[in-house]
């Protein structure tokens, strides 16, 4: 049990390294949309659950759409 | 350089976060006032889920503050947004399949939604989340169907609806007995649909505001012109 | 080993806010800084659930008539993680409408050109 907890934590912040390195927009997006998804999983094993169905429902699915639609109206790419 | 002091300042609060961490043991039973609100929950407000009767009950003063808080960020966004418009441009319908299944899937998410915020009080759930989805399910039909648009005047009037309907229910609380937010209707029998009072009116109208707020935050950030 | 069975969940919250500050202080460009702000917040609110846990505790919901109330975990840092996720996306929204408005006036996202440019 406290195996399945280690890899998910050392996932999630292989995936917020992985937001600040890319360059792509797009790409650091979906590793942020990662992070929250993850931690909505931790919030379930933390016996939460009404916070992991609002963590789940905003963080990874409202926030991502409009992070994707800010980056369409300015540049894509880091300069 | 930047690089150098920024993680030199890193190093100074990791060990202080770290200091303190040590203080807090994981897993020990902390405070008293959540086991009051575990032991006398069902008696005083009549809700199963304990969190909801926190959020609504107990503290719906900072709900109040909060759905206001909202409601600023929408609105700021709506005026900062409407500065800078261009003309529309011609998008390019999307492939049959995706029409298809966006279409087919909106009545059903909206349900789910309402689902979920209708019974707040019973399962895990609430206000929140319920609206959330909801705009989940605006959002599919903006990907799917892109020659839609919501219509304004119905989502901004439901908007302002929904939390006027949160005061004036306060309002009346105040009228009727002692302080802001009271309790007024009957409690009901625990474990049914039509039990703890305010919870379920509150959450219906919290949902409605919450979901057409974020379906408008949606709408005025694609909005190409 | 029973230290790291103990505190796995605090080095998770902890790693998040100090990766979140680190991208805060370091990257020039506006929407990076951004995703650098919401990932702050997720470790804020990972690490106030972490607080109200009990051990061999179970959700504070009464599902069935004569549910223990024994072991229930802590209720009051929930409902206030409920309402910080809510505002956490609020002020996400704001902030990149802000960012839209600036890449309109200067054609730049670039921190350090636009405190170059100055009008």
């Amino acid at each position: 049990m406290i195996f399945v907890v280690m890899v998910l934590v050392f996932l999630m912040l292989v995936g917020a390294i992985a937001a600040c390195v890319f360059t792509d927009l797009v790409s650091a997006v979906i590793a942020a949309a990662l992070v929250s998804l993850i931690a909505s999983i931790l919030f379930y094993f933390l016996q939460a659950p009404d916070v992991a169905m609002a963590e789940a429902a905003i963080g990874a699915a409202l926030t991502t759409a409009i992070f994707i639609v800010a980056i369409r109206r300015t540049s894509r790419y880091e300069q | 350089m930047r690089k150098i002091i920024s993680i030199l300042l890193l190093s100074i609060v990791a060990l202080g976060i770290y200091l303190s961490l040590t203080k807090i043991p994981f897993g020990v039973p902390k405070s008293k006032v959540g086991k009051h609100y575990i032991d006398e929950g069902i008696k005083e407000t009549g809700a199963v889920n304990i969190v909801t009767s926190v959020v609504v009950s107990y503290r719906g003063f900072d709900t109040l503050g909060e759905v206001t808080v909202l409601f600023i960020a929408a609105t700021g966004l709506a005026v900062v947004l409407k500065i800078g418009r261009r003309k529309a441009t011609a998008v390019e319908p999307a492939s049959f399949v995706l029409a298809t299944g966006c279409r087919v899937l909106f009545p059903l998410i909206l349900v789910f939604g309402s689902y979920i915020f209708i019974h707040g009080h019973l399962t895990p759930g609430g206000g929140f989340q319920g609206g959330a989805i909801i705009a989940s399910a605006f959002l599919l039909i903006y990907l799917g169907c892109r020659e839609r648009r919501i219509n304004e005047k119905a989502y901004k009037s439901l908007e302002s609806l929904g939390g006027l309907f949160f005061v004036v229910v306060g309002l009346i609380g105040l009228a009727v007995g002692g302080y802001f937010l009271l309790n007024f209707l009957p409690k009901g029998q625990p474990y049914c649909l039509l039990s703890a009072g305010i919870i379920p009116v509150i959450y219906i109208a919290i949902g409605f505001k919450v979901g057409s707020e974020l379906a408008g935050i949606i709408d005025n950030l694609i909005e190409e012109s | 080993m029973s230290f790291l069975n103990s505190y796995i969940y605090y080095i998770g919250a902890f790693g998040l806010i100090l990766i979140g500050l680190y991208i805060i202080l370091v990257k020039h460009n506006l929407i990076k800084v951004i995703v650098g702000l919401g990932i702050l917040d997720t470790g804020v609110n990972l690490f106030l659930i972490c607080v109200g846990y009990v051990a061999k505790g179970t959700a504070p919901i009464f599902s069935r008539p004569g549910t223990d109330s024994e072991h229930m975990v802590d209720p009051v840092p929930q409902a206030l993680v409920l309402t910080a996720i809510v505002i956490g996306v609020a002020v996400l929204a704001l902030a990149l409408s802000l960012a839209i408005r600036l890449y309109q006036h200067y054609g730049t996202l670039n921190l350090r050109k636009i405190r170059e440019q100055k009008w």
